[in-house]
């Protein structure tokens, strides 16, 4: 029998006692006269505010809510008899389905034959000397698998074009320049398991028939870039990076090109200006990087989600694959959940989960418990929102476009009724504003004139026609931009109009801000019957609007008040009115 | 600070050797005087301009088109204030006033004693934390407006 192995984690939100638990477990196993156990504290287990949590590797199963007293019936039971305990076994164990994330925070990712001893590597043997490139390609259509990166492009059908094309050198880019704010799967991936993304490139090397890659990495990640650097010194070690891999002929080199802080190198043809060294800005395709890409040879550009999924579906078939997933999103996705929910972090659900049970089964519900939540936001500043009525919708690529959205790279903010949407709509319009390269004028002259548009509503002085301008905008920078970041730079406009259209309304018409947060449309009184007259806001305002005295209270010069809220924060008696 | 000697340094000398002949490297040779300054010299571009015999306008063109690449040289401390989604749904665009106002400083500058150099950054990857600010690398999380003054004392004191 293997030895048993037992992952801990306490998920409550207050204290952790997976140590105590964790030693009453080795003390009971060293009784029963069970030595090789292993009880791991590990620091996510993809459940949470469920007490102690255990996962019993060789059974492969969960317990939740495990208490000190129970160590001795687990020792007993399940692991010297194996028989799991109905009682603690977690009920909808099947809500996440880790594939890109599987050796996340399990295997020790600066170690090679760690990752080996998981089956690593095992499938770039099987590629190179059981399959062809043309079954490599017939593998990954039978698997389904579309590009993780945001477009959802078939993968293979990417590989087949470029093996298709003629060049005496191709490339492999791996597209880990993770620019969408709120978003860090790719990063865990690169720092959890960057063997899984090497793994991938190999293969699609391999298949497209390319001796080159490179790993184009957002240098704000210091630590992906010093892991990813190890995993690729240790593969050329073992003879799989390099000429000639496990003597089978093929060879290919793989290094890093670091990127700079430009959101636009995201997209395909502005990220191979980048690797070339030169600006960062798209050309106008065709052609295609497929035809003609990084030094105008046939490249392909896969993202790092996308790569990690490779390895896994050569290991244990495409057939197995496909069964995962809807009908035309196979397999799983990873969504960065942050925003107003209970628990933040990375979640792996299979595509057509609801987006309820993400946001509430999974994530544990709003933040504070008491509020309502409105909507998420999917898809970062290419993307939509969808309000909470449509939660009940399944995760997939189609869904998610008819709804207005996209699946995007994979961050999923969470809003409740303390957001403003328009305060939303315009923050990621701004980001596209600031991150837009300025080649087209399209994207830089219209982004511009909308999000001064949206200025002016936040502002409480736009009108109706605001809104009509704001539509007419969106459609020439929707057709007229020459690449994806201008085209959807005004989805989360058109997304919130569409489904928030009374909230721009009320901004325009009643000048009121629903949620308190376009503080230009607010206004500061003091409240005579609760303030104690300490003098706190009048000491705190930065621009000396606040005046009166002891004897006759206090009173806010609504001519001077530059609404900053800093009286609102720092009155201790909620005397400060917002409305 | 910048000196306009056109003697090559050392440094630049091996770094050019290290790249010469490897396609497109400017950016990672950007990157790796930018680790050794602290931010890209001018009289560094323009000794890298004679050696790689690129044209310094080209040089010019890479900095200023990426954000990562400074071209003035930053403060003692860098105060990083998050503004990705998460830290600005919870209340980010708060802090970054908070330290403009203490400082009387904007985005990418440096305060006048040379100490502090405030960035507004897009998502430093700590989003169950937010809003967050970090003090060269140093991550405070869920900081309230009222303790920024707290953070920047306690290393002006440092000083």
């Amino acid at each position: 029998m293997e030895k048993p192995i037992i992952f801990i984690k306490d998920t409550s939100l207050t204290g952790d006692s997976s140590r105590e638990i964790q030693t009453q477990l080795l003390k009971v196993a060293r009784e029963k006269g069970i030595e090789d156990l292993q009880v791991i504290r590990v620091a996510d287990l993809g459940i949470y505010d469920k007490g102690v949590a255990l996962k019993i590797c060789s059974l492969d199963i969960i317990y939740v809510n495990v208490k000190l007293s129970d160590a001795e019936k687990i020792i007993q039971t399940t692991i010297k008899e194996g028989t799991p305990i109905e009682d603690l076994l977690l009920e909808n164990q099947a809500m996440q389905t880790r594939i890109v994330l599987r050796n996340c925070g399990i295997v020790d990712p600066e170690s090679i034959d760690d990752y080996i001893s998981r089956s690593g590597y095992a499938s770039v043997g099987k590629c190179l000397f059981d399959m062809t490139p043309e079954t490599v390609i017939e593998e990954m259509k039978k698997s389904g698998l579309r590009g993780r990166g945001g477009a959802g492009f078939p993968t293979w059908m990417k590989w087949n074009l470029a093996r298709g094309s003629f060049g005496d050198e191709k490339y492999v880019i791996c597209n880990a320049d993770e620019g969408d704010p709120g978003a860090y799967m790719d990063r865990s991936v690169l720092e959890g398991d960057p063997h899984s993304v090497i793994e991938g490139m190999i293969i699609a090397g391999y298949a497209i028939g390319a001796s080159k890659g490179f790993a184009y990495i957002r240098a704000e990640y210091p630590l992906a870039i010093e892991r990813v650097q190890k995993a690729i010194d240790q593969a050329y070690e073992k003879g799989l990076l390099g000429k000639d891999i496990l003597g089978s002929k093929f060879s290919f080199d793989l290094e890093i090109r670091l990127g700079a802080g430009a959101f636009v190198c995201g997209e395909e043809t502005a990220l191979i200006a980048s690797i070339e060294g030169k600006r960062g800005t798209p050309k106008p395709r065709p052609p295609y990087p497929s035809d003609r890409g990084l030094w105008d040879k046939p490249t392909i550009i896969n993202n790092v989600e996308t790569l990690a999924n490779i390895a896994v579906i050569f290991q244990k078939g495409a057939e197995w694959f496909a069964t995962i997933g809807t009908d035309k999103s196979k397999g799983t996705k990873v969504f960065a959940v942050t925003g107003k929910v209970k628990n933040s972090g990375l979640v792996e659900i299979a595509m057509g989960t609801p987006l309820r049970d993400i946001v509430f089964q999974i994530s544990g519900g709003c933040f504070v418990p008491e509020n309502k939540m409105i909507a998420v936001q999917t898809g970062g500043p290419s993307g939509g929102v969808i309000p909470e009525k449509n939660f009940d919708t399944p995760v997939s690529y189609e869904h998610l476009i008819e709804l207005g959205s996209i699946m995007g790279s994979g961050g999923m903010i969470v809003m409740d009724e303390d957001d403003c949407l328009v305060d939303i709509s315009k923050f990621y319009l701004k980001f596209c504003v600031d991150e837009s390269c300025g080649k087209c004028a399209p994207c830089r002259i219209g982004g511009y004139q909308m999000l001064a548009i949206l200025e002016k509503i936040t502002a409480g002085k736009g009108t109706l026609e605001d809104i009509t301008s704001i539509k007419r905008i969106a459609q020439g920078m929707q057709k007229a931009s020459l690449c994806a970041l201008g085209q959807t730079a005004p989805n989360p406009v058109m997304s919130t109009l569409r489904y928030f259209e009374s909230e721009y309304l009320d901004h325009i018409e009643k000048k009121k801000c629903r949620a308190g947060k376009c503080t230009k449309l607010l206004k500061f009184t003091i409240v005579p019957e609760k303030c104690k007259k300490c003098r706190l806001c009048v000491t705190n305002c930065p621009v000396n609007a606040i005046s009166g005295d002891r004897e006759k209270g206090y009173t806010i010069d609504q001519e001077k008040c530059i609404k900053c809220g800093r009286c609102f924060d720092v009155c201790k008696f909620e005397a400060i009115a917002r409305a | 600070m910048c000196s306009t000697s056109t003697t090559t340094s050392p440094e630049i000398s091996t770094l050019v050797e290290k790249w010469r002949g490897k396609k497109g490297s400017l950016i990672m040779v950007l990157h790796e005087l930018q680790n050794h300054y602290g931010y890209v010299p001018r009289d560094v571009s323009l000794q890298l301009s004679q050696q790689l015999d690129i044209p310094l306008a080209r040089i010019y063109e890479v900095i200023t088109f990426y954000n990562y690449f400074k071209l003035d040289p930053p403060g003692k401390y860098t105060i990083a204030i998050c503004l990705g989604t998460a830290c600005y749904l919870k209340g980010a665009p708060d802090l970054v006033d908070e330290v403009k106002n203490l400082l009387d400083i904007g985005e990418g500058q440096t305060s006048k004693d040379g100490l502090f150099h405030l960035d507004v950054v897009r998502c430093l990857g700590c989003c169950g934390l937010a809003p967050v600010l970090s003090v060269n690398g140093q991550i405070y999380g869920k900081v309230k407006r009222s303790e920024v003054m707290g953070i920047l004392s306690k290393y002006k004191k440092e000083d």
